[in-house]
């Protein structure tokens, strides 16, 4: 049997013959308590040293520690890898890993028919079994009748590995997942020696924890090899893959964006204030950057969502970068005091990492669907830069973008990535901070001739001066103000013009960002599916498919939000049909509407899944009735 | 030859913007904004190195008038707005102004926390008792029963006292000033200045068009000897046009008593002698409100502690000291591979 064959893997129907042997989808399931994460990240870790291309998609519960053994509390972590490019995490799963019946329950109906199921068959126990919500035994009911089923007692497996060090039963339990790493690695063909060394590091060498989890490493690397299902499992050797040349990093969305807002910061010659408050799936950046204070980074937990916006605005005041992080319902309460950014035009970066809505919605399930929020969610005609991230290595340029954009166009600047792209991890390649061109901050010391609201002819920006900067003291605030000595004024043309130099001043950074781009097909044709944000893969890997197939389609990721590229409303007329593929209820597909009067069609998602390459590919063909 | 020329003193003209102010004629803030100049060129204060932030109200538009650098912000978040320019830049001189909605009401939050968190700021809540910009309605202090728009048959809710809820919140300096006492003004003003860490002083404040004389019980002239007393370290708390009022601590009760020296057995040694370092004390002064008590004025409590943006600087120049950091090298931690040409 061949687990490679399957239509989860990335290509789809009818090119099955075409993904042989190249790519696999493994998911990773079990209690949030299991270890499932850290499992599913090492051995991405091992594939990606191998050379294999892959990507990830953590998924998992908003509980941190729910009862045992429910369905709510079951954490999965999914890999697509092989030895050709691989462009999302994969539609159904190859091979699913339960480690308890609930894990089974919520997840096996999305492994492929064929696919195999490796259960640990020390947890379907009858109690177990109920409190997964199973009617009765799924191993005997007829509920794997499409999958292939693999029992092993991993619990027991677990527990006699860990005899001779003396650990507690409960941790000696807790090596269930590295127990299952040393299975999947033989079942890959994935060196374990860096684990070892790595888990030695981690626990001491002669710690007894250290040295079980040792233990089932290698156990469970063994047991494939000396058990009958050997001839089921592998090992499967993938190629690695044919990438650019240069050095290589696993980079999840969260850290990316963190080091680019840090790169950005140095660019413009900045030390910067990250304000934030504790929110899911944001939290990260504001942890990876308190640990980066020896860049000039000060990182501040506000009070709240509110206070986190403000005291980030009082920094830039100060003459320092200002940044906020957090998510789609701390964003709304942020709206007024960007607002406050937007009137008194200071430089603030806004990082919206999205998750499904609205209010509380699903914390840890992604979602594209604060575009509106972005765009328009502010009272007034209030209009910033919105730049959306593709991929969890791309949150580095974006952040690098976005940071110029605010300090040049004295603005804030939202960034938008969601849940998926910060916790998923890919392949990066480590840029070099070389080849950025850097784009100083030219603070204003002068004040002959200065006046608070004057403007660079080209860029409408108004100049920033510091505090502490003799003769050049000024107020500022949300009233409104004068066009020019930046006083308070309820001038009715002067209202007028300062609300139409907001808005030019915004739809002028058109200028000064690249046009559109098609990433697959023709400048014209018969279709366009359009994206924008984490969508990428599964929509550049669809199209791609179907222009294999002779379909006239073309993919159009869009980066910048607002304003949009110069060249785009006319690049979407080119084209006879326009399907917008996005995970919400048709944001940008209202907005190139609106903008651009196009009869445009959506391919709209919210299920708190990314989308899959079959629901793309499926909705191409319904546009081109093929 | 170098001939040091030193440097012109400021006067208060020079910490006056060319702005037009807008208050009411009679407004408190008048006295307030003139008392804030005087004490800055009094104190040698640097209008470049000096920032006022302010929310939203009639008490926040004061930057305006300042000829220093400003920030009017929004709401009840100038704690939050200062916070983040202090964070940014320690060695600014940041002073706050705020009412009591903007600070107690909408801004309630921020002001806990940029209390308690001790960021060095001078915070100066004027406090009114009613809503002055949106036209009169009741405040957060408001006294139970006052009639406004939104409460035309009395408010029912309890309100907050500044100073207590400053001393609740662990600020470390706590005091009370009224608006027309621009020498006691100054006073505070230089001790709030002085002071590092979060400064919080309550300034009584007289709304002459919605709330007016809702203090003359104990702000009018004729009756300020007998209904103030002016609290100073080390000295006993005697008031009274006759000094012969004074403050005594019930022990069996646990509370202040008014009393009267030479009535009833009490002696100038039952008087207690204010310590601006006991938190218990100041706790008890700042809740006596008259009619039963005087107001109490002045220094109600200091006992510095380290202020929070110097303890992050600490933090950041330690990281630093080991080196700044390197972008690439950051980049390049962790497990890499490398794929060959």
């Amino acid at each position: 049997m061949n687990v490679q064959s399957g239509k989860g893997s990335e290509p789809t129907d009818g090119q099955q013959s075409k993904a042989e042997q190249q790519s696999v989808v493994v998911r990773f399931a079990g209690d949030s308590g299991d270890g499932v994460q850290l499992l599913g990240s090492q051995f991405s870790l091992e594939t990606a040293l191998a050379g294999n291309s892959l990507a990830t998609f953590p998924d998992f519960p908003a509980e941190i520690r729910a009862p045992t053994g429910t369905t709510y509390g079951v954490s999965a972590f999914q890999i697509n890898f092989g030895s050709r490019v691989i462009k999302t995490a994969g539609d159904q799963p190859d091979v699913l890993v339960a480690f308890n019946p609930a894990a089974l329950k919520v997840n096996h109906k999305q492994v492929r028919r064929g696919g195999i199921v490796i259960l640990d068959s020390g947890t379907f126990k009858e109690k177990e079994i109920k409190r997964a919500e199973w009617d009765s035994d799924p191993r005997t009911n007829g509920a794997l009748a499409d999958v292939r089923v693999i029992e092993i007692d991993i619990s027991q497996q677990a527990l006699e590995c860990a005899k001779p060090f003396g650990v507690s039963q409960k941790e000696a339990l807790r090596t269930k997942n590295i127990w299952m790493l040393g299975l999947v690695s033989w079942m890959y063909d994935h060196d374990i020696s860096g684990i070892v060394e790595s888990l030695l590091k981690k626990f001491g060498a002669d710690d007894p924890v250290g040295k079980a989890n040792v233990a089932a490493l290698k156990a469970g690397h063994a047991y494939g090899e000396i058990h009958e299902v050997s001839g089921d499992l592998g090992p499967t050797h993938f190629a690695a893959v044919k990438q650019e040349p240069g050095l290589y990093r696993l980079v999840s969305g969260a850290e990316a964006v963190s080091w680019g807002l840090v790169a950005g910061a140095q660019l413009a010659g900045l030390e910067a204030v990250l304000a934030s408050y504790p929110i899911t799936p944001s939290s990260p950046v504001l942890h990876i950057l308190a640990r980066l204070k020896q860049f000039g980074i000060t990182t501040f937990q506000a009070e709240d969502e509110i206070a986190a916006c403000c005291a980030a605005l009082g920094a830039s005041f100060g003459g320092k970068l200002g940044i906020t992080a957090s998510s789609g319902p701390g964003i709304a309460l942020k709206t007024e005091a960007i607002g406050l950014g937007i009137s008194t035009e200071l430089p603030l970066v806004i990082v919206n990492t999205q998750r499904a809505g609205p209010s509380t919605g699903m914390p840890t399930k992604t979602e594209q669907s604060d575009l509106y929020l972005a765009v328009w969610g502010r009272n007034a005609d209030a209009p910033i830069p919105v730049i959306a991230s593709r991929a969890p290595g791309d949150c580095f340029d974006v952040a690098i973008e976005a940071v110029r954009l605010a300090t040049k166009y004295m603005t804030p600047v939202m960034i938008l990535t969601d849940g998926y792209i910060a916790n998923a991890a890919e392949p990066w390649k480590i840029p070099s901070m070389k080849d950025y061109a850097p784009f100083k901050v030219d603070f204003r010391t002068d004040p002959n001739g200065y006046n608070v609201f004057m403007r660079d002819q080209k860029t409408l920006a108004r100049p920033w001066v510091k505090p502490g900067t003799p003769g050049m003291m000024h107020r500022i605030g949300g009233i409104e103000k004068d066009s020019l000595t930046g006083n308070i004024s309820y001038a009715d043309a002067n209202h007028q013009l300062m609300t139409d130099t907001r808005a030019a001043k915004i739809n002028n950074i058109a200028n000064d960002i690249p046009e559109q781009g098609v990433e697959l097909g023709a400048t014209k044709g018969k279709l366009a599916v359009v994206g924008w944000g984490s969508t990428f893969g599964p929509i550049n890997r669809a199209v791609s498919n179907m222009r294999d197939k002779g379909l006239d389609v073309s993919h159009i990721h869009i980066r910048y939000v607002w304003p949009l590229p110069r060249n785009l409303g006319a690049l979407l007329k080119s084209y006879d049909k326009v399907l917008v593929a996005e995970m919400n209820n048709g944001q940008m597909l209202t907005l190139l509407k609106s903008q651009y009067l196009i009869d445009a069609k959506g391919l709209l998602k919210v299920s708190g899944q990314p989308l899959k390459i079959d629901e793309v590919e499926n909705a191409i063909r319904a546009q081109l009735g093929a | 030859m170098n001939v040091q020329v030193p440097p012109q003193k400021l006067t208060a003209k020079d910490f006056a913007s060319d702005q037009e102010v807008r208050w009411c004629p009679g407004c408190g803030d008048y006295a307030i904004l003139k008392a804030v100049q005087i004490s800055l060129a009094n104190m040698g204060a640097k209008p470049e190195n000096t920032v006022f932030v302010s929310g939203i109200g009639c008490s926040s538009r004061f930057p305006y008038y300042m000829a220093t650098y400003g920030f009017h912000t929004i709401h009840g978040r100038a704690p939050a707005i200062a916070s983040g320019l202090k964070i940014a830049r320690p060695e600014l001189d940041v002073w706050m102004v705020t009412g009591d909605g903007d600070a107690l009401s909408i801004g309630g939050n921020h002001m806990f926390h940029v209390l308690r968190r001790n960021v060095d700021l001078n915070i100066l809540l004027f406090n009114n008792e009613i809503y002055g910009l949106t036209k009169g309605q009741y405040s957060p202090t408001s006294r139970v029963g006052q009639k406004s728009p939104s409460t035309p048959t009395g408010s029912v809710d309890s309100p907050a006292n500044p100073c207590s809820f400053a001393l609740g919140c662990n600020a470390r300096f706590v005091a009370r000033g009224i608006d027309i006492q621009a020498k006691e003004l100054g006073e505070l003003f230089s001790r709030a200045r002085e002071h590092k860490g979060a400064s919080f002083i309550e300034i009584i404040q007289n709304c002459i068009v919605y709330n007016d004389g809702a203090f003359s019980d104990f702000a009018e002239k004729a009756v300020a000897a007998d209904m103030q007393i002016h609290v100073k370290h080390g000295q006993p708390m005697i008031y009274g046009k006759a000094k012969n009022k004074g403050l005594r601590l019930n022990t069996k009760t646990l509370s202040i008593e008014a009393v009267t020296i030479g009535e009833n057995g009490v002696t100038e040694a039952d008087i207690l002698v204010h310590d601006e370092k006991n938190r218990v004390l100041a706790t008890l002064l700042s809740s006596l409100r008259p009619p039963a008590f005087p107001e109490v004025l002045g220094v109600i409590y200091c006992d510095p502690a380290p202020s929070y943006e110097l303890q992050v600087k600490a933090q950041n120049d330690a990281a630093l000291a080991k080196g700044p950091g390197d972008l690439d090298k950051l980049l390049r931690g962790g497990k890499t591979w490398t794929v060959a040409a």
